[in-house]
């Protein structure tokens, strides 16, 4: 209870240090009352930001340990053999893995939905947001409602669906594995939330002033509204990929055929396990920690590239009327 | 006449995605409700023995299966942990500690000054992460000689699939799940705090008010639409709690008798599709149930929050 009460304290001290000018009547005693509070709430961040990244410190630590460092619980990997353990980690998991592969097809299934998504994302929002039609507003409504649905229960007359078209069956080719992953992933009731109310913050004069210029709708769109509300669309663009990235629930049970699988699905498969001494198998866990640092750090990176993106668009959804 | 003429047009923007939506989420929404309802349905042929409520009563335990003769406890249970009571086990421990603790870090962000750029970046970095690949190394963390139990000289068998206990699964599962579900509620958060105005604060300095009283009558209340969303939203996804469980043990249900600790509602759906539940064909239907029953408990609370949220949200 005591960091709690301590954050509180400071909480509201914050304007009082900030606006009141009038310190001096406030004493010594409220100044060091401060300080004090303050050192509290950088304590409490720290603590929680060390709880809050020692799995990232301890994912990458351990690909530079080896499978006995990991299994006997080290904390730190030793410097004489991390060169050697590194090298033996990355080639392995590499390997076993097929990691280039599969982060192929992660790539290749994340940037078509990316694209996919993307266009058919601009075009309806565009219709909710500018056009005028009869049901636009129930329309909008069903479409909203439909986040409220758990994707797994679609997954279960979609697995019906897909495998009536022969798209998911035990032949199924390459093709067929990606466009099964993609398209009932395209159309997404959130991203067209978050454009129409960047589209519909755009005046209605620059209609008029493009309809005088002689713009149809179709070029009003593209050449006025797109580019005016470019950082909802990098917003989108992000958020997309790195959703599709990490997907897991759908491609586990699409896809027939292990080697088109995406690396989410990959990572938690056997090929990492080795024969252990009784003969069982036995999972070796420091190029599982590989695996995950394989499949993290390009969107960890990504994430901090682009993390202004990220975060205002993220925290703008939230904020709605 | 303006209307008119966009009538046909808008439509046409709109066709992509009213296509793609009628196709793999309305209709999967209608099909999974009809399914619910057909008793011995094939979904390969699409057969069945026509309407019954025999796949509700055999996922909720009160009907035998009619090719083994058993009941089925995995959904639901009155003396043992299953999947229902799991989940709302997960719901109910995760969501209020990780919006709490989730206001408190937003609040001590908000109230710095240097590093608050350096704080927001490192609480909100578990987002974009994989839930699989973390839930590996939560997995490892939490192995029988891992670091947690190097580092507090334990012996806990925490995930342990043969002498693991329910408790210490479960508080691994909900440790993972705080830690994931922590950095969207903190950015949202901050995005309302950003949104008060300084005038209440002045306000309540002039009158005088105390520090926490400024807090639970000025900060709170303000927030408390972020704090709807946020809640309405937390419930939603702590009841479809899957792939964590995944990532930290695996996919192993049949096998692995310590999955059956962490068995959530979404798992079991899952396992009713793969066919992992014994039966000797896929069995969308008992998912389907399962699946609807998912759908009227998030459809109940969430109604159930909006209807609270009358009374106390101040816009």
């Amino acid at each position: 209870m005591n960091k709690p009460s301590s954050i509180s304290t400071k909480l509201v001290l914050v304007p009082a240090s900030s606006k009141g000018r009038n310190s001096i009547k406030e004493g010594k005693r409220d100044r060091a009352k401060a300080i004090l509070s303050s050192v509290f709430v950088y304590l409490f961040l720290s603590a929680a930001a060390l709880l809050c990244l020692f799995p990232f410190y301890y994912m990458i630590a351990a690909s530079f340990m080896s499978y006995e460092e990991v299994s006997t619980g080290s904390f730190f990997f030793s410097f004489a053999t991390m060169g050697e353990n590194f090298i033996n980690n990355y080639t392995e998991t590499w390997t076993r893995l097929q990691f280039l592969s599969h982060v192929g097809t992660t790539l290749l299934v994340a940037v078509s939905t990316t694209v996919l998504q993307l266009l058919t994302t601009i075009l309806a929002s565009f219709a909710f947001a500018k056009l005028h039609f009869k049901g636009r507003d129930f329309l909008f409504m069903l479409v909203l409602a439909s986040m409220m649905i758990p994707g797994e229960m679609l997954a279960i007359t979609n697995y019906s669906t897909f495998s009536s078209l022969d798209l998911i069956s035990s032949h199924q080719t390459y093709f067929q594995a990606i466009l099964t992953m993609v398209l009932p992933l395209i159309s997404s009731a959130f991203y067209i939330f978050l454009l129409r109310q960047t589209f519909r913050q755009i005046p209605n004069e620059l209609y008029l002033a493009a309809r005088i210029d002689g713009k149809s709708d179709w070029q009003y769109l593209w050449k006025v509204l797109v580019p005016l509300a470019m950082p909802t669309l990098i917003t989108i663009t992000i958020l997309s990929f790195i959703s599709s990235w990490n997907s897991y629930v759908w491609p586990s049970i699409s896809v027939s055929n292990d080697s088109y699988n995406v690396i989410s699905v990959i990572i938690r498969g056997n090929a990492l396990q080795f024969a252990g001494p009784s003969g069982a198998m036995i999972t070796n866990t420091a190029w599982q920690m590989t695996s995950s640092v394989l499949t993290v750090l390009p969107i960890l990176l990504l994430f901090i590239a682009f993390r202004k993106y990220i975060m205002t668009g993220t925290g703008r959804a939230g904020i709605k009327g | 006449m303006d209307e008119e003429r966009n009538n046909w047009k808008a439509w046409l923007y709109l066709s992509p995605v009213l296509l793609l939506m009628a196709l793999f989420t309305f209709y999967p929404i209608l099909n999974t409700v009809v399914v619910s309802f057909l008793k011995d349905y094939d979904s390969t042929k699409g057969t069945s023995s026509g309407f019954s409520f025999f796949n509700y009563g055999y996922v909720l335990g009160i009907a035998a299966n009619n090719d083994v003769g058993i009941t089925n406890h995995d959904f639901f249970s009155w003396n043992s942990p299953s999947a229902f009571s799991n989940t709302m086990f997960i719901t109910f421990v995760t969501v209020p500690i990780s919006v709490l603790l989730a206001l408190l870090i937003a609040l001590a962000i908000h109230s710095i000054r240097p590093l608050k750029k350096f704080f927001q970046t490192v609480f909100f970095m578990p987002y974009v992460t994989n839930v699989i690949a973390i839930g590996m190394v939560f997995g490892v963390l939490f192995g029988n000689h891992g670091v947690v139990n190097a580092l507090f000289h334990l012996d806990t068998p925490w995930l342990d699939p043969s002498s693991s206990t329910w408790g210490s699964c479960m508080f691994v599962l909900c440790l993972y799940i705080i830690w994931t579900a922590l950095p969207y509620k903190i950015l949202i958060f901050l995005s309302g705090l950003q949104g008060i105005d300084q005038q209440y604060y002045d306000a309540a300095r002039v009158d005088g008010a105390s520090k926490m009283k400024t807090n639970l009558k000025i900060t709170v209340p303000l927030l408390s639409p972020q704090i709807l969303y946020i809640t309405v939203t937390s419930f939603i996804t702590a009841f479809k709690e899957y792939s964590s469980v995944v990532g930290l043990i695996g996919r192993s249900y049949s096998s692995d008798p310590n999955t059956h600790d962490l068995y959530t509602i979404v798992y079991y759906i899952m396992d009713a599709m793969n066919g992992n539940m014994g039966a000797s064909n896929k069995v969308a239907q008992f998912a389907s149930a399962a699946a609807v029953i998912l759908l009227l408990v998030v459809l109940i609370f969430t109604l159930l929050e909006l209807q609270i949220s009358k009374k106390r949200v101040v816009y």
